[in-house]
């Protein structure tokens, strides 16, 4: 068998690439954030189509992508947002694995364009060769831990890759030569909606009863939101219809959610993957977690509409989800002779 | 114990011990923490101890695997799973209370170089720098929660005498072991972080430690803490013993 060691080096790191898994749970109580990818579901898809756990490290790019160069025997996939990627200059598809056969190539991602999303999964077969810290491969930027050394990927590291060898034989067997570099499927994974103008759907906060019958209407009935340029990892800062309380209350910190809608300076903020552990501000919605990967794409400017769901809903909305991803995951199976 | 459960959205349980910053709440919040650390239910994923309540963080599709006796329609499914675990947790607490609590010794180099905030504390309240390190040694510290940054402990028990408001603008980045205070805390940067704290000292001791995976941080909810004032040489001495350790 090719045990030959799969490397990739980075000779462009993008604006914001980092290695991300679905997250570090079971440290919050020390404080430790969970970190993980902003949109889980394309994360998962990623890694479906090349036969990896839905829950392995992928690289996630923000809003303009990296240069990577690939060798022979390398086998990806990319979802989320499209960067436009090109191998030695043909374009790549997406939502499917794809095997490189040229000796080195360089894969190149470009700018999300405005009909796409902001952030892009590049899941490798095998895995990215990095170490779980405390049970996760996802980089905790601000403390300097796990993924890559702490931190975001840079021109010239060089990554290793796990064992590709019998992905590539089967796409070698079950696929079709797309270009001069690329072997790859006809069939292709489903996608985030990235782009849907489709609502937020949100649940009634815990101190959504703080807030006057105006500012709840204008939230949950019918205002819009813009995600302002003050958005990141750790949360988005909106701008929309000022939210008041019905009188001026404290609230003692307490824990918040992947989600959390919290109001401060009379404006919501979302939390999302690097979130603080805490938040001492009053909590008008949380986010369907069946909606956050797509929340997950937004870009700066981008509008936000909220639509109120019951948890039961909420509920029924993420179980929807986790069966899509469960049936996808047996057809990807069955259409790579996984398993048979 | 009284308890109250709250949804957090459809993943997670906040169960409520309280209202009001106070020990007798914390040892509630440390209780129940505990027999969740030591027999975490089915689906269940993890929890954070807070002020006054304790989160508990479920899958909810896992959850909803588990055949309940009575459901409530207008309640999440997942939800009443977990209530029903908690509160069956809190009914059996009485007999297995949680361990004693911890008392963690921390040394301070108070004032100077460490502590660049120590002459505008002492003159705010028109006292001698060694009475703030007197008042400050003498409290009786507990760890209410971690948040905020990896083992970053909110700390009650401060002396009130010394109370004093948060700086005006906040430092860019405050160097890992500081001690500081604001308002009627005090706490311990475990990492290098922007903040606007009133720094008084520093500890050589190492907050966070990533590398050990099983316990992360330094403190934890429900510790108790004794300061103590060291010189310089003791902080370099402390500091190179924690390095080679």
């Amino acid at each position: 068998m090719n045990q030959r060691q799969n490397k990739i080096k980075v000779i462009d790191s993008g604006l914001l690439t980092s290695v991300q898994d679905m997250g570090r749970y079971g440290y919050q109580k020390y404080g430790i954030i969970v970190s993980g990818a902003m949109d889980t579901v394309s994360l998962a898809l990623a890694n479906i189509a090349v036969g990896n756990q839905l829950d392995t490290g992928t690289l996630e790019m923000t809003l303009c992508g990296a240069s990577l160069e690939l060798h022979a025997g390398t086998v990806f996939a990319l979802t989320g947002a499209d960067m436009s990627a090109a191998l030695a200059d043909e374009p790549v598809p997406m939502h499917r694995p794809v095997l490189v056969t040229r000796r080195d190539a360089v894969l190149t991602l470009h700018g999300t364009g405005k009909g796409t999303g902001a952030r892009t999964y590049l899941a490798f077969a095998g895995g990215i060769h990095v170490p779980q810290r405390m049970g996760s491969q996802s980089t905790y930027l601000r403390a300097g831990i796990g993924g890559y050394q702490g931190r975001a990927l840079q021109a010239g590291d060089v990554l290793c890759l796990g064992d590709a060898a019998s992905m590539a034989d089967r796409l070698r067997g079950t696929g079709h030569r797309i270009s001069t570099s690329m072997i790859s499927v006809s069939w292709r994974t489903p996608m985030v909606p990235v782009r849907t103008m489709r609502p937020i759907r949100v649940t009634r906060g815990l101190q959504a009863d703080w807030f006057t019958s105006d500012s709840l209407e204008a939230f949950f009935a019918q205002g819009t939101f813009r995600l302002t340029n003050q958005s990141d990892r750790m949360g988005y800062r909106l701008a929309g219809s000022k939210l008041c309380l019905r009188q001026p209350r404290e609230l003692i910190s307490e824990p918040v959610a992947f989600g959390t809608v919290q109001v401060a300076d009379g404006q919501p903020i979302i939390l999302m993957a690097d979130r603080q552990t805490t938040g001492g501000y009053p909590k008008i919605a949380q986010v369907a977690q069946a909606d956050l990967s797509r929340l997950g794409q937004k870009k700066a400017g981008d509008t936000l509409v909220f639509e109120e769901v019951t948890l039961r809903e909420a509920e029924k909305l993420l179980r929807d989800q986790r069966a899509m991803l469960a049936e996808v995951e047996s057809s990807v199976h069955l259409a790579l002779g996984k398993g048979l | 114990m009284t308890a109250t459960y709250y949804p957090l959205g459809e993943a997670a349980i906040l169960v409520s011990l309280g209202t009001k910053i106070d020990p007798a709440v914390h040892e509630a919040v440390r209780s129940l923490s505990y027999a969740l650390a030591q027999a975490p239910f089915h689906g269940m994923i993890e929890y954070v101890a807070a002020y006054t309540n304790v989160t508990v963080f479920y899958d909810p599709v896992e959850l909803a695997k588990e055949q309940l006796r009575q459901t409530d329609e207008a309640l999440p499914y997942g939800f009443q799973v977990a209530r029903q675990h908690i509160a069956a947790i809190l009914r059996d607490m009485g007999k297995s209370a949680a361990q004693e609590a911890r008392v963690v010794r921390v040394p301070v180099c108070y004032g100077g170089a460490y502590g660049p905030d120590m002459a505008d504390v002492a003159s705010y309240h028109h006292v001698s720098e060694a009475d703030i390190v007197r008042q400050h040694t003498s409290g009786d510290y507990l760890v209410y929660m971690i948040g905020f940054a990896p083992g970053f402990p909110y700390v009650g028990g401060l002396p009130k005498a010394i109370a004093t408001p948060r700086r005006k603008s906040p430092r860019v980045s405050i160097p890992a072991g500081s001690v500081g205070i604001a308002g009627e805390q005090t706490g311990i940067y475990p990492i290098a972080t922007p903040g606007g704290w009133q720094i008084i000292g520093r500890t050589p001791l190492t907050l966070f430690r990533p590398g050990n995976d099983e316990d992360p941080t330094l403190l934890h909810a429900g510790d108790k803490l004794v300061f103590y004032a060291i010189d310089e040489a003791e902080y370099q001495a402390l500091q190179k013993a924690g390095e080679s350790a």
